[in-house]
């Protein structure tokens, strides 16, 4: 199992793998408590554009409305638990099932009725927009005035009730983070993932080869949803407050698929060097106004703004194809997946 | 048996007429050509029988039982391969993960779909490209690329659009002997069409004259190239 794993893994990218994971492992022990925040906010955006990217970066549909996913994630697992003392590892089941069928609505209005492409898209940020102002007047989880989990100081961290340190909320972004990665790999090198990118790359050859391209299509918008909900219980129990205007809103959909786009769309390390980039400089770039003792409101938009422009202008590919290369870890598949 | 019967096939778009009452068989284990002008019909023929477009009138028959209404990949699946006359790589991803795509229509593991994709490019003669980018390919390469995935998903009957065209002499002579090669060996049926007559005439057994949406002469490549409706409306005087 493990050595099909890492079949045709060139070594040399293995080891720097294994280097970045025990970096990542042993920083708790090193960083402050901010910059144990920057990393695990670095996570979640690893992991969430993972989950957008076998959307987008696999089976080419472009969803801006990710933001759904994360917020009835959140919301599931966290009106269970605060209502019902719920365990979020159950509620956790609530989100992703609730998620995967909101996902599944959204592929199933847009591939039944052929749907595609920029249409797709608007379609994907309307369910986010009803969700968004659907939630406003959700009494249940009090509406627009916002929805928060008790918070005191917990002494022992409490797994079981996710109440605790950021350190085992960053341990825990890292394993999904981890698996996500590992599943991502797996699924690229499986029938699905073969289907994806020939969907992907061509529709219309992809269905004349045998593929059945209105289910592949769905199984990766429920697949993605799924896995992007289980990111909106951390960020409930992490944040400990839910406001539908933030959590929904189109700029968390934006947000969230930056780092795959400037990381590379469609490669397994994309998302997460895309996240690193865009996170790092941007609490470094508010570090440093900080320090200056500027204050600009909304120099971090324009920041990403200028990053995605320069990405997209000399590397319309993202910047892990280059890196890779550069990394010596380029393998002859041109789709920059390695 | 026809392993392929098409049984008075009409198909119009916003009122006019691209194919119009056609019928033909292609019996087990022939190759038939199907010929004509442009705009005659031919594409749209084999996008009905492939499922891309569901038949106004009439029917489509394989193997005896009915297929027009299935969709496209219902078809592959049923055992009908098909290429396209503009060829559609998947552009992104290397000459060998074009063809294991395919290959994964018939086999139930990847590794088993990539020793298959492997065998149908030795054959095609793309082996020496099996890790290029499929973009990378010149247009000829790309015509074989396109059998090759149509031939990888284990096809009973494969549709050909078009796959000489552009291609030297001497790569269509070698083209010309795989077809044939394979018809013999493996009993492959195929229905093609086709503009280079060279190729036309020496691989049918049977070719269907197109003519605006009808057709106008069907037989033997002898038979047909004599056709006095052939000669005015396609082949010209001169042909012969």
């Amino acid at each position: 199992m493990i050595r099909h794993l890492l079949d045709g893994v060139p070594s040399r990218g293995l080891a720097m793998l294994a280097i970045l994971l025990v970096l990542l492992l042993i920083a708790p022990y090193f960083v402050g408590g901010y910059l144990l925040t920057v990393l695990f906010l670095i996570l979640y955006f690893a992991y969430v554009g993972q989950a957008w990217n076998i959307m987008m970066g696999f089976a080419g549909q472009l969803s801006l409305g990710h933001s759904l996913y994360v917020g009835l994630g959140a919301y599931a697992a966290a009106a269970l638990y605060v209502h019902f003392g719920v365990s979020p590892w159950v509620g956790l089941f609530a989100s992703v099932v609730i998620s995967a069928l909101a996902g599944a609505v959204i592929g199933f209005l847009a591939f039944r009725f052929g749907v595609g492409g920029v249409y797709f898209a608007i379609l994907t940020i309307a369910f986010a927009e009803f969700a968004r102002i659907g939630f406003d007047h959700f009494t249940w989880v009090h509406g627009s005035s916002g929805f928060f989990l008790p918070v005191s100081n917990y002494t022992q961290n409490d797994l079981w009730n996710l109440r605790g340190s950021p350190v085992m909320f960053y341990y825990l972004m890292l394993a999904l983070t981890v698996i996500a990665f590992i599943l991502c790999h797996v699924l690229l090198r499986s029938r699905a993932g073969y289907y994806w990118l020939a969907i992907r790359e061509s529709p219309e050859a992809a269905q004349a080869l045998g593929i059945n391209i209105f289910k592949y299509k769905m199984y990766a918008v429920v697949l993605s949803a799924a896995m992007t909900s289980l990111a909106g219980v951390i960020f409930a129990f992490f944040y400990n407050n839910l406001f539908p205007e933030q959590i929904f809103h189109i700029s968390r959909s934006i947000e969230l698929i930056l780092g795959p786009i400037i990381g590379g769309v469609g490669t397994l390390f994309g998302p997460i060097v895309g996240a690193f980039l865009l996170t790092a400089l941007a609490e470094g770039m508010r570090e440093i106004m900080l320090q200056l003792g500027v204050e600009l409101p909304g120099v971090k938009q324009v920041f990403y703004g200028v990053c995605l422009l320069v990405v997209v202008m000399f590397l319309p590919d993202g910047v892990w194809p280059p890196l890779s290369r550069l990394l010596g870890l380029d393998q002859k598949t041109p789709d920059g997946e390695s | 048996m026809a392993r392929l019967e098409v049984r008075n096939m009409s198909k119009s778009f916003s009122g006019l007429r691209a194919v119009q009452d056609v019928s033909f068989d292609v019996p087990q284990g022939e190759i038939v050509g199907l010929i004509g002008p442009n705009g005659a019909g031919k594409t749209t023929c084999f996008n009905l029988i492939a499922g891309v477009y569901r038949p106004d009138q009439g029917e489509v028959l394989f193997d005896g039982k009915r297929i027009d209404g299935l969709r496209p990949d219902e078809i592959c699946r049923a055992g009908i391969g098909r290429t396209f006359q503009i060829v559609k790589p998947f552009a992104g991803l290397s000459v060998l993960e074009n063809v294991i795509v395919g290959a994964l229509n018939a086999k139930s593991s990847v590794i088993q779909a990539r020793t298959e994709a492997e065998d149908v490019l030795r054959k095609l003669g793309l082996w020496n490209k099996r890790d290029q980018a499929a973009s990378a390919l010149t247009l000829p390469e790309r015509k074989r690329l396109e059998v090759a995935r149509a031939l990888a998903t284990g096809p009973s009957i494969l549709l050909l659009d078009e796959v000489m065209a552009g291609l030297r002499p001497t790569e269509m002579d070698t083209m010309v002997a795989l077809f044939r090669d394979l018809n013999a060996k493996t009993g492959l049926t195929i229905l093609l069409i086709e503009h280079v007559m060279r190729a036309v005439m020496t691989l049918s057994k049977k070719i269907v004259v197109l003519h605006h949406g009808e057709i106008i002469a069907s037989g033997t490549p002898a038979e047909v190239s004599r056709d006095p409706a052939v000669l005015e409306s396609y082949l010209g005087e001169e042909a012969l």
